[in-house]
Order: structure tokens, then sequence, then C-alpha cells
């Protein structure tokens, strides 16, 4: 048998995979961004290389957030989130957990795209593999900050749009540092390594202290 | 084990719906809550479980605990089953995460329960395609699968045919015996025991 820990990342691997679609709808999504972006720009490949970074990151921020305002709702409606109370694991690590397997389901996903849809944007081949990196180290704190959007709105019927407008401003930092190590290979001045480090280190404090947060806002939604 | 609650009181949206209520339960008793709807039945267990916090009274146990979140199983109108998972997904689950890491072996006990409620037949379907009553007895077969002293039971015998509620019943029995304890609001009288606790509607 298994830890509570695993037991829970299986049983929402499980649920996201016996449902389908999360994962696929993800990238769906992402691929409709992508695909619109040029239609709304103009048929100019080289202003679409240059943007491409910030276009793909945006679609990965807004691919998360939408699928974020059932991460808690669902174990709300169902009685299950009462159970995570009785139990004698710490709420944050069930918080944490639950992240990973969602970030499993729909960011790990996206990251495997990106590069197709590099191309389709017309990125050179050798910005592809930073443009994948960055969302790699940057999607878990997007993820990380979604939750604690879930969190406070999981007594709501329609948190969705409210989830996105509490997480938009949060993500900031993490947009802004992922574009740059997005565009680390494609643009010159910049050093190469200091915006991944950067954003590293805000997954890493997300890591940290979102699952705080996420613990707090459930408690007082029980209420 | 011993409970004492000393001058309970919830509150629920800003209005006192439970107010002064002092019992004492041992091991191998149990506590019937009765009332009208709307006194205030559920919200008194769901404080006890420690999911809804009290407004005023302190609750004691001995041995010595600070909550009693940990020694309980709750059991209220929301089953906490997946519909996408089996019922034997289900409740391994809520095995592996109520019982904590140092029960041994469990998928005999998982089995056990199942057949104590009827269900081993039927262990291997989506919990979506389950009745009512089957969804409910899913629910109660986490109180027979994982070994907790205190059983808070919201309507236990809610959309239970006459042989579950048998079974139901002989549940509780052996839990009383092996020094166990219930507290359970109720419409329907229990089929053990029970002192009763009458709550009734505060203005």
């Amino acid at each position: 048998m298994t830890g509570p820990l695993a037991a829970l990342l299986i049983r929402e691997l499980r649920i996201g995979r016996r449902i389908g679609g999360a994962a696929s709808m993800g990238v769906v999504f992402f691929l409709c961004l992508v695909t619109i972006t040029p239609f709304a720009v103009g048929p100019d490949l080289k202003l679409l290389a240059r943007i491409a970074p910030a276009i793909l990151w945006i679609a990965a921020l807004l691919a998360t957030l939408l699928g974020l305002d059932r991460l808690f709702q669902a174990d709300a409606d169902d009685g299950s989130l009462d159970l995570f109370f009785l139990s004698d694991t710490p709420l944050e690590l069930i918080v944490l957990v639950k992240c990973l397997a969602h970030w499993l389901l729909t960011g790990l996903p996206l990251v495997a795209a990106s590069p197709v849809f590099g191309l389709m944007l017309g990125l050179p081949p050798q910005a592809l593999g930073p443009v994948a990196l960055s969302l790699l180290i940057g999607t878990p704190a997007l993820t990380l900050l979604g939750a604690i959007g879930a969190g406070l709105t999981v007594s709501l019927r329609r948190g969705g749009l409210l989830l996105s407008i509490l997480v938009l401003p949060l993500s900031v930092p993490v947009l802004i540092f992922g574009v740059s190590a997005a565009s680390a290979g494609t643009e010159t001045p910049m050093p190469v390594a200091t915006p991944f480090l950067i954003l590293g280190g805000l997954t890493l404090g997300a890591i940290a202290l979102a699952p705080f947060a996420v613990a707090l806002a459930l408690r007082n939604a029980a209420e | 084990m011993e409970i004492e609650a000393e001058a309970l009181a919830v509150e629920r949206g800003g209005r006192i719906v439970v107010t002064n209520i002092s019992f004492w339960l041992g091991a191998g008793e149990a506590l019937a809550i009765t009332g009208p709807n709307g006194a205030g039945k559920s919200s008194l267990l769901r404080a006890l479980a420690g999911l809804l916090p009290f407004a005023g009274g302190a609750i004691r146990t001995d041995p010595e605990r600070e909550r009693l979140a940990e020694l309980c199983h709750y059991v209220g109108h929301a089953d906490a089953l997946k519909p996408s998972l089996t019922i034997f997904e289900n409740l391994e689950f809520w095995a592996a995460l109520l019982a904590g890491t140092e029960i041994e072996k469990r998928p005999d006990k998982i089995e056990a329960a199942l057949a104590k409620l009827g269900l081993a037949r039927i262990a291997d379907l989506p919990c979506a395609y389950l009745s009512a009553g089957q969804r409910r007895r899913a629910a109660l077969a986490r109180l027979a699968a994982i070994e907790r002293p205190l059983w808070l039971l919201d309507e236990p015998s809610t959309a239970l045919d006459a042989a579950s509620q048998a079974a139901l019943g002989e549940m509780m029995k052996s839990h009383l015996s092996s020094g166990g304890m219930i507290i359970a609001a109720t419409h329907a009288p229990l089929p053990v025991p029970a002192r009763e606790l009458a709550l009734g509607l505060t203005q």
C-alpha cells in the first residue's frame, strides 16, 4: 500500500485520465490562442517571431488559469474537502500534491507542445529550447498562484472569472521573467542565465508559500 | 476514551444556531442528536468534527487531545465519492489518507468493509452509476475500513433499505462494543441504545 500523499497523487491522476480531456483540452486551447494571434497581428513573420515568446507565455497563463477553478471546488461539492480536514496529513501538503497533479495534467502537456507552436509562430529553431525551458520552470508557479485563487473562490458558484481577476496581477512577475527567459535565445543584450534564475526563484518561492495561503483560504471557506 | 462538552455554541452566518449544549460521552456509548429541521444538528456535528468553529464552550477529551478531527469519522450529506473512480478505488484512497501511515495491511480490510455493506459484488463499478442508497453505503464503508474511535454521523440511515439499515446497526453495535463512540444526528431511532440530546429551535 502507498502513503497518503502518493495515494492522493494517484487518485488525482486517475480522475484526470478518466474524465479525460483535461490535458488535451488545455493544449487545444493553447493551440487556438496561438493560431488566432497571426490573424490579429497580421502576416508579418518578423514581428510574429519577435513577439512569439510573449504570445506563448500569455497563452500558457490563460490555459493554466482556465482549468483551475474546479481544483478544489469539485472536492468541496462532493464532501471530499471535509475529509481532507480530518486527515492527519497537513492540508498544506495535500494542496501541494493536488497542484502537482494538476500541473502534470495541464502544465506539462503545454511545455511539451510549446516547441511545435513556437515553430508555427516563426520562432527560429535555436529559440525553441529556451521557450520550452522557461515554460517548464515557470508554469508550476502559475499553477500554484492560481491555486490561491481557486482556494479563495472555492465556495463561489461561478468563481472562474473572479479567480482570473485575483490571480492575473499576481502572475505579472512570473510573466515578465518568463518572457525574458524565453527571449534570451533571440535577443542578445540580456545574459542568458539571469532571467532563468529569477524565474526558478519565483517558482521555488511559490512552492514554499502558496500551499500555506491556499490552506488558509480553504480553512476560512469551510466556515 | 471520554469526551466532555460544556456549554457549546455554534454560529452559522452570524446567527447562533446552537447554544448551551453540554454532554458527556464515555467509551462504548452513543448519543443521538434529535430536533426539528433547522435546529442545528448538522452544524453541531460539523463543529464537533472541527469543520466549523465553536462560538463558545469547550470540549475536553481524556486522554487529552487538542483536536477531535483526527479521532473521528464524519459521514455527512455529501458522500465524498468521485464519480469517475470505482467504489474500491474511492475507499482505498480514503483508507490511505485517513488511516495515516501507521496502518499496515489494508486491502483485506477494505474488502471486508465492502462485504459488510453488501458492496463486494459492485466494488469495481464507477460511483457515477450508483443509486443513492448504494452511494450512502459506499460512504458508510469508510467507517468499517478505517478504525477511528468517534463516529459523527449525519442522518446515517437516509436512503438505506432495510437490509442495509440492519448492516449499519451491526456495524454500530460492534463499534460500541469495542469501546468506540457514536454521535449521530437522526430523526429515526438509532439501532443501538443511545442517550438523547434534543435540540430546539432558537429564536
